[in-house]
């Protein structure tokens, strides 16, 4: 179910399609290689270290320091409705490094690169189909289903 | 191996070109090309052609410009690799020849850009990164070149004067190109009038959509002596890629295929970036111009900011970048800038510019970008 992940989406499958179902659920995954135990944030299906095909989902805590940021106002097909939105990259506690929009907890002023943030499952509500993403929020702040 | 030359070049007018068809456009730069190396048609073995697809409503564009330009029966064959498609193409037939299969060979780059709807642009524009994880968050081309720019700020105090510096160049440039979109200067006043794209991204940040078209005839060494005067050489020519998704690299303050292929071209020319006197490079935002002097070692990695501010990149300074007018004045339209940069490279080292001409030039460079990065070609050019 990767169709869930994303305001757009443009991948409905994939073999990590489980990410969706357990970001919905509140869960934040990347991937351990079977093989070698390599881990990927976002998780990938087959091993960019020794090419192994088989990997498990394992959570990770979303934490991490902000990398970069924009604000994007020029907005593309899809997210008319939400512009302007400031998009982030983290570099995650654990490795590997996610891009998400600033949500609710943190204002606008207050962002600047290497400020400590966190990747929260987020779903999104008006619409009927379920839609889920996560965005960068104030460390220590928790999922919850709406 | 052969030795590859540049026996001729062509070049047609950048921007909304509601009077011509692609071929039609790729048409003007092939006659223009072969006018410029005096050679017939017949003469050319084969055609290539850099152009991205997406744009255009006929389907595989290859085999139409080969009607139209009369080439028929002879091969071609399209390459993609997005903005740096033109560079591919000029790649494949410098390898042709290398490998002694085909003697002289045309590359086409062009593009029409404006037929599309704006609907149909932005929807292409939602797509420009890694659609997996990254496209559903609404990125956008100038948003991941924003991201370079802010980080870059944040590491080596990078300044928006800076950023602006280096668009009122272009545009003082450009300004006296014939081929270019945009032929008037710009003020910083007026650039941070402009309304906002991405921050810190103002309108006079970003190139623009164009339709063009450019075309390069490249021969081996014997028939290159034999057709041209002055044979401009290509003996650098590489090709390195990085990740397409941003969260796959490690730094976001350069590009680290371009690194690795100017690295790589210096060393099949025996140059180093010293000896380079000028340079077209990918300035599709204000930001990749500043990264490009330092991923080519014009200058120390985060010192771009002062060297543009400096005028080392004017005519006169330590190596003239983009005195055509870049991507940024010119316009960009995709397939062609790749053609487009070699054009302007080859009249500089034949002392053909102009107005805008660099004293002494012979050693120069191409950097063409695909994407955000993904691809990087860089070609070093020589004169005898
Ligand atoms: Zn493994």
């Amino acid at each position: 179910m990767f169709k869930w992940f994303g305001k757009v989406n443009y991948t409905p499958y994939t073999k990590v399609n489980d990410f969706a179902r357990y970001l919905k659920d509140g869960h934040l995954m990347g991937s351990r290689c079977k093989s070698c135990g390599a881990t990927s944030f976002p998780p990938r299906a087959d091993c960019d270290s020794c090419m192994s095909g088989d990997f498990e989902f394992i959570e990770v805590s979303g934490k991490g320091k902000l990398h970069t940021f924009t604000k994007i106002v020029a907005a593309p097909t899809g997210f008319e409705d939400v512009a302007p939105y400031i998009v982030g990259v983290v570099d995650l506690q654990e490795g590997g490094k996610a891009l998400a929009w600033f949500g609710d907890s943190i204002a606008e002023a207050e962002i600047e690169i290497g400020m400590d943030v966190q990747i929260v499952p987020r779903i999104i509500e008006e619409l009927e189909d379920i839609k889920v993403y996560y965005s960068l929020e104030q460390p220590g702040t928790t999922w919850s289903k709406v | 191996m052969t030795r590859v030359g540049i026996v001729g070049v062509g070049h047609g007018v950048f921007g909304r070109r509601s009077d011509a068809t692609v071929q039609e456009l790729a048409f003007e730069a092939f006659r223009s090309a072969l006018e410029d190396a005096g050679i017939d048609r017949d003469a050319v073995d084969a055609s290539v052609v850099g152009s991205v697809p997406e744009y255009h409503k006929q389907r595989s564009l290859a085999g139409v410009i080969q009607e139209y330009l009369g080439l028929v029966p002879k091969p071609t064959w399209l390459t993609e690799v997005a903005c740096a498609s033109g560079s591919a193409a000029m790649r494949t037939a410098w390898m042709s020849i290398k490998a002694g299969v085909h003697d002289i060979v045309a590359v086409i780059g062009c593009q029409k850009m404006t037929e599309l709807s704006t609907p149909e642009i932005l929807a292409l524009m939602g797509r420009v990164g890694e659609v997996q994880w990254e496209s559903g968050f609404g990125t956008t081309f100038p948003g991941y070149y924003a991201m370079f720019a802010k980080r870059h700020m944040h590491e080596f105090g990078t300044t928006r004067e800076q950023l602006l510096d280096v668009a009122v160049k272009n545009h003082h440039y450009g300004a006296m190109n014939p081929f270019a979109l945009f032929r008037k200067e710009i003020t910083k006043e007026k650039a941070t009038a402009s309304e906002d794209v991405a921050t810190p991204f103002q309108v006079y940040d970003c190139c623009a959509n164009a339709d063009g078209a450019a075309c390069i005839v490249l021969a081996g060494e014997g028939r290159a002596r034999e057709i041209s005067e002055v044979p401009i050489w290509l003996d650098g020519m590489a090709c390195a890629t990085a990740s397409m998704s941003v969260l796959r690299r490690p730094s976001l303050v350069g590009l680290p295929s371009a690194e690795r292929a100017a690295a790589e071209a210096y060393a099949m020319a025996g140059v180093g970036p010293a000896d380079v006197k000028v340079a077209d490079v990918h300035d599709c935002f204000t930001i990749a111009e500043i990264m490009a002097y330092e991923d080519l070692g014009f200058c120390k990695k985060g010192e771009g900011g002062p060297f543009v501010a400096d005028r080392q990149t004017y005519v006169g300074g330590k190596v003239a970048v983009n005195v055509d007018g870049g991507l940024k004045a010119k316009g960009h339209p995709i397939g062609a800038t790749g053609t487009s940069m070699t054009y302007e490279i080859v009249k500089q080292l034949r002392g053909e510019a102009g107005e805008r001409q660099v004293p002494d030039a012979d050693v120069g460079l191409t950097h063409n970008v695909g994407g955000i990065g993904q691809y990087c070609f860089v070609q070093v050019l020589k004169r005898d």
